[in-house]
């Protein structure tokens, strides 16, 4: 176990510090999610108009999607830093040491999670500079932070199986419009309860990133909700489960030392 | 010796090729502006009943022609993504070599950039009307639509080639299109220019782009307004870029590439 | 007995991809402290048997050990015994040598002063010493491999695994390459299974060479026992008056057997009644002189075009 630890933390500290080395990879998911956020939350204000709209802050409404784009950013780090391994023989030379998978893969994921944490940081202090109140208050600004990296850690894991599995980073690229697409199609941009059109409502309401949403959205603008909360966590988890599983069952299959 | 047309069929056929034989270059332009109006007019339809919303067309209409005219800017950026591409392994130094007419290289890249957002256009078209998008207007004022975001796709194409050619590296993907995307947003993307409120209203006012939706969304309304302004606008862009476009290339060709 | 006092032995190894057998069915003994020279061309079955014997691929069948390790059975002891620089060079572009050097000796367990010793060490024997702090994707391809293989030493194994070390390396980079490999092999005991296409490499390194074509091993010996297998050398040489050929030709007669020349030449196959300074001796005694004087030793592509009826340089991968 303590081996197992200290592998995780050499192989985290790797991931960091070449995230860290490549801004071209770190600049966009700090300021695509920003300057989305600024856009929308003014360009959309005219929603706070409609009956039934839960708040007159069209910004605090609109928050948790810089958080989840930023997660999807995570994803593609992730799984390009893999898919370079994979190119480079990098995976094999780190096959050949006393490594074992489950390490490697949650070490691989160090860089995602810090970049998510700088990330969270950054889009709450955003928001807060910009006026939005947290109605959970500070304890609710934590869990927001930690969700918010739990999430990243999820989509990173998600990206570590796309790469095992395409063994190339175009190929992990190639799956982000499916991601984006899930966040499009989710209640990011009006409650689930306004959204006119039956089709996408009933989308909306299947698509877990709805509840990631609205479990980040309900502390900013609804206080303490037990229900939006456990619905967003259990999400959360289902989520970093189930992509560890299946990346963790990919690496067996791409790793075949014996 | 090849002229500036032949020279521009050549490679717009060309790259027309290369595009249906890598069905990966074509799909994410064609995805994202799908994915976009089904996102909009399926998620924020409600916005329509927002007081003083006044499109009376259907919040359908209203965001096809912003998706409309997104299509044919990110069709030409796409064409620049390929252009970069070019350059850097060594196709593009082939085509200054051997094409006489050098600005017929740019011509070329622009009916390629047509011919792809023609066939995402299409798609999008159908696709809004299996989701009973209303039109109001007639065939002269879908034309004229239609024309805008011809003119826009060149816009794209211009601005993505310039780019292209100065920094000859697909490196160079983020420059092409992030300065697209946000004056893109920056306009009155959801809602009327009227129902915005605060900076991003004064932003608008000044950004082209918004005459050139304002115009689009009243000829699928068949209320034509300030149609002459957009083209006039959309013509000035194209001016500015095309010299945008040719001064790159002249760069590129003074570095030897 | 230590890991460092067995060497390598296969049994019948065989690899099989769906309807390509790339190995099969190969069997060899390297002795502890030699480096075996594993020759063939492209597509032959060399990296998959590295693959094999590093524990990366499991065999379909047969059996092999590694420093006393069943590759199998005991995966997780072969690799502690092993370092393996394989054909790509597997580096982080963005990682230092130093931090190449840093993750994979606390990934074998190796901390605090003693790493820090190592790596210092082995930045100085591979000549790093002064880039070891620039990102490796500023190296040129002679100091990447060099950092490759420093990698594959950092935690002492008993025996090293080189997949096509030296391709695409400068003569002078190869050259410290070669000596470095010999050095480890001489010095300290170090096991080398080294898999190359350069005939040259397999004869200046190697004790032993094993020749493998289609997943088969073809030949194996010393690279002197190979090629005289083969045949001896032969000697071809110019007149420097073309009237004197008819001359020279008896002359070279007395040392061996014609065969084919230039024109404008004559050629004898040595058949062990005197070499090249014999012959030189009896042209000077015969007073003729020669204006050019060229001796053809047999190659291991010799040895390779008797065994499989192709050469081996030049040999374009036809599969198994």
């Amino acid at each position: 176990m303590i081996e197992m630890t200290h592998h995780v933390a050499l192989i985290s500290r790797r991931s960091l510090i070449r995230t860290a080395r490549q801004p071209g990879t770190w600049i966009p998911p700090l300021t695509f999610p920003l300057i989305l956020m600024a856009v929308n939350s003014n360009g959309l204000r005219a929603a706070t108009h409609l009956p039934g709209f839960p708040t007159h802050s069209f910004l605090a409404f609109f928050m948790p999607f810089a958080f989840m784009q930023g997660a999807l950013f995570a994803s593609g780090i992730a799984g390009t830093d893999l898919a370079r391994d994979i190119d480079t023989g990098f995976l094999n030379r780190l096959a050949l040491t006393p490594v074992r998978g489950g390490a490697l893969l949650m070490g691989q994921i160090g860089g995602a999670v810090g970049l998510g944490a700088v990330q969270a940081v950054l889009y709450l202090g955003a928001a807060l500079a910009a006026g939005v109140h947290i109605d959970a208050g500070p304890g609710g600004a934590a869990l927001i932070l930690l969700f918010a990296i739990g999430t990243a850690a999820g989509f990173g894991s998600l990206g570590l199986w796309l790469a095992l599995r395409t063994g190339s980073g175009e190929g992990v690229q190639s799956m982000f419009p499916l991601l984006f697409f899930l966040l499009l199609i989710s209640s990011m941009n009006l409650p689930r309860n306004l959204i006119e059109v039956t089709w996408f409502r009933d989308l909306a309401t299947i698509n877990p990133v709805s509840y990631l949403i609205e479990a980040l959205r309900s502390l900013v603008i609804e206080g303490w909700n037990a229900e939006a909360l456990l619905l967003g966590f259990g999400c959360m988890l289902a989520l970093m489960a189930v992509s560890m599983v299946l990346a963790a069952r990919q690496l067996r299959l791409r790793m075949t030392r014996t | 010796m090849s002229s500036r047309l032949e020279v521009a069929l050549a490679l717009a056929y060309r790259q027309t090729t290369v595009l249906l034989k890598n069905p990966s270059f074509f799909v994410p332009p064609m995805l994202f502006p799908l994915m976009n109006f089904v996102a909009f007019a399926g998620g924020l339809s409600r916005l329509h009943q927002v007081p003083g919303f006044g499109f009376p067309d259907g919040y359908t209409a209203f965001v096809f022609v912003f998706v409309l005219l997104q299509s044919a800017a990110f069709g030409g950026v796409f064409t620049g993504f390929a252009i970069a591409r070019d350059f850097e392994r060594g196709f593009a130094r082939r085509l200054l070599v051997s094409a006489p007419h050098r600005s017929g290289i740019i011509i070329g890249y622009g009916l390629a950039a047509f011919v792809r957002w023609s066939m995402i256009a299409a798609v999008l078209t159908v696709v809004a009307l299996v989701g009973h998008m209303q039109i109001g207007g007639d065939g002269i004022d879908l034309f004229g639509l239609y024309g805008l975001a011809v003119i826009f796709n060149q816009v794209g194409l211009l601005w993505a080639c310039g780019v292209a050619m100065r920094l000859r590296s697909v490196q160079a993907a983020p420059l092409m299109q992030t300065p697209v995307f946000l004056a893109l947003f920056l306009a009155p993307v959801y809602v009327p220019r009227a129902l915005l409120q605060g900076w991003i209203h004064s932003v608008a006012a000044l950004n082209p782009l918004t005459y050139l939706l304002e115009a689009g969304r009243g000829l699928i309304s068949g209320r034509p307004d300030e149609v002459v302004l957009a083209f006039g606008v959309a013509l000035l862009l194209l001016a500015a870029f095309a010299v945008w476009a040719r001064t790159g290339l002249s760069r590129a060709e003074r570095a030897g590439a | 007995m230590s890991a460092r006092d067995q060497g390598i032995v296969v049994e019948g190894l065989v690899r099989q991809f769906k309807d390509i057998r790339a190995v099969d069915g190969i069997d060899l003994t390297i002795e502890p402290g030699q480096i075996y020279g594993f020759l063939g061309p492209n597509g032959a079955g060399k990296s998959t048997t590295v693959h094999m014997l590093t524990t990366l691929l499991p065999p379909s069948a047969g059996r092999a050990t590694v420093a006393g390790y069943d590759v199998v059975a005991d995966g997780p002891s072969v690799r502690a015994n092993i370092g393996a620089a394989l054909q790509e060079t597997a580096l982080d572009p963005f990682l230092s040598a130093r931090e190449h050097l840093r993750l994979q000796a606390s990934l074998h367990g190796i901390r605090g002063q003693e790493r820090l010793r190592l790596q210092d060490e082995l930045l100085q024997r591979v000549g790093l010493t002064q880039a070891a702090d620039r990102k490796v994707r500023t190296y040129s391809g002679g100091m990447k491999r060099r950092l490759d293989l420093a990698l594959s030493l950092i935690h002492g194994p008993s025996t090293l695994f080189l997949d096509e070390p030296t391709t695409g390396l400068d003569p002078q980079s190869r050259a410290a390459l070669w000596e470095e490999v010999g050095r480890l092999a001489r010095e300290e005991g170090v096991t080398v299974f080294l898999t190359t296409q350069y005939l040259e490499e397999a004869d200046v390194l190697a004790d032993r060479v094993g020749i493998i074509d289609h997943g088969r091993i073809v030949a194996e010996g010393t690279p002197a026992s190979l090629k005289a297998e083969i045949g001896r050398s032969t000697v071809e040489i110019v007149p420097e008056s073309g009237d004197q050929l008819h001359r020279l030709g008896e002359i070279l007669r007395r040392f061996g057997t014609d065969t084919a020349a230039r024109p404008g030449a004559a050629a004898v196959r040595l058949d062990g009644n005197g070499g090249l300074a014999d012959v030189v001796r009896a042209l000077d005694q015969e007073d003729l002189r020669a204006a050019a004087i060229n001796l053809h030793s047999p190659s291991l592509d010799d040895v390779f075009l008797a065994k499989t009826g192709r050469k081996l340089e030049g040999a374009e991968d036809d599969g198994p």
